[in-house]
């Protein structure tokens, strides 16, 4: 039973796709869900603001549909673009895109849930600072989607990189540790960038002159929440570009694979963990505003320690990657 | 191409140390995330005791980073001694 290359490539593209739309879809529906149960929550304490929460919670939802966009449109491309199939490491590529996008957009659409659900709980509570959350909403939601915007980088990267020059042995255990790696860390970092946004609206429909405060340590704290993130990125495009030597033997393939498994797993942690310390400080910074020092000083002690797994993982890749 | 027994004992090593260390850094990670948010909380509460709390809050953390120094420990034996 002899196959070309073609048809390898084809069938791990129909696979991928698949896989990509197939876990994408997974976070949206459910921060999709938690913005319509808050809503309905909220709708039944001021009925007569129906219509403001309803504007909220659809612009809301809006914005957690973007991550399983993304892996629409990864599956798509993987479904009906033409893919130059030159090597056996496309087989590999292609599916890796897949894996990519779909775990990576998991934690952003789960994560733009819980912003958009506090707005609309907020709204009704506090009605003068519908502006204010409405915005507070958009920035946390948007930063929740980085992680899942790297997913869509490292995916489209593996669709459309040329492997024909490199040997199939380890190359393809490095491309599909490539799409681990983005993918799998995406998760941590847009759940926990969402529980930081999410705390943050709720904070200041609680207490609207904290606004600027919240709002800065909120920042603060989803841009700490994205480096595991960040790391995974960082991992996969040092498996994608480096260049490794042909090998006889199996194990510097499985060596390169086991890096990218480890990043990914390695951030999921981390990124919740990070999220929910940094929830924890902006969610008192609104209640007691005068101890904001203190607050942030141990909210970044907290999450400096969250962080320390996320490095361990790291520093094993990269022995991986470099070392053995 | 051949494969042999050392080899293939060597690649599942390698599998294994990722695997190791990737999942036994999401427990510690989520777990010190929570013992921060309600450190946080209780400072909040009661500012005037932050010292004795963020002290507590870390040795918690502490504790709590144990597994994932024992799943660092693994990779490093799985890479290294094994």
């Amino acid at each position: 039973m002899e196959q070309d290359i073609q048809t390898w490539v084809k069938l791990a593209a129909y696979a991928g796709g698949g896989l990509s739309i197939g876990f994408g879809a997974i976070g949206a529906a459910i921060g999709e869900g938690y913005t319509a149960a808050q809503a309905n929550a909220a709708v039944s304490r001021n009925p007569g603001l129906a219509g403001e929460v309803f504007k909220s919670m659809l612009v809301g939802q809006a914005i957690a549909e973007s991550a399983s966009i993304f892996a629409l449109v990864v599956a798509m491309i993987l479904l009906f673009s033409n893919i130059a199939a030159t090597s056996y490491i496309t087989v590999a590529a292609v599916f890796a895109a897949g894996l990519a996008m779909g775990f990576g957009a998991i934690g952003s659409g789960v994560g733009a849930g819980f912003p958009a659900g506090a707005a609309c709980i907020g709204l009704v509570r506090q009605t003068a600072m519908s502006g204010k959350l409405t915005t507070n909403m958009l920035i946390g939601s948007a930063v929740c989607q980085t992680p899942s915007i790297f997913a869509l980088v490292i995916a489209f990267i593996l669709i459309f990189t040329d492997f024909s020059t490199h040997p199939f042995w380890p190359t393809w255990g490095a491309v599909l540790g490539a799409g681990l790696a983005a993918g799998l860390s995406a998760i941590g970092s847009g759940i926990g960038g969402g529980v930081v946004a999410g705390a943050s609206s709720e904070g200041i429909a609680r207490q609207p002159s904290s606004v600027s405060s919240v709002t800065n340590i909120m920042l603060l704290g989803q841009a700490i929440a994205q480096t595991p993130a960040i790391l995974g990125l960082l991992v996969a495009f040092i498996l994608i570009f480096k260049e490794f030597g042909a090998t006889e033997t199996i194990a510097p393939a499985m060596a390169l694979l086991g890096s990218g498994v480890c990043m990914g797993l390695g951030g999921i942690g981390p990124g919740i963990g990070e999220g929910i310390a940094s929830s924890g400080g902006v969610k008192w910074i609104a209640r007691n505003e005068k101890e904001i020092g203190t607050l942030t000083r141990t909210m970044l002690v907290g999450m400096a320690v969250a962080e320390s797994t996320a490095i361990y993982a790291m520093v094993i890749s990269l022995v991986l990657i470099f070392v053995v | 191409m051949a494969i042999e027994g050392a080899d293939l004992i060597k690649a599942a090593a390698f599998l294994g140390a990722g695997i190791s260390m990737g999942l036994g850094a999401i427990g510690p990670g989520v777990g010190e995330g929570m013992a921060a948010a309600k450190a946080c909380e209780a400072i909040g509460r009661n500012p005037k005791e932050a010292g004795l709390l963020t002290r507590t809050m870390l040795v918690g953390q502490a504790v709590s980073e144990s597994t994932g120094i024992y799943s660092l420990v693994v990779s490093l034996l799985l890479l290294f001694v094994v």
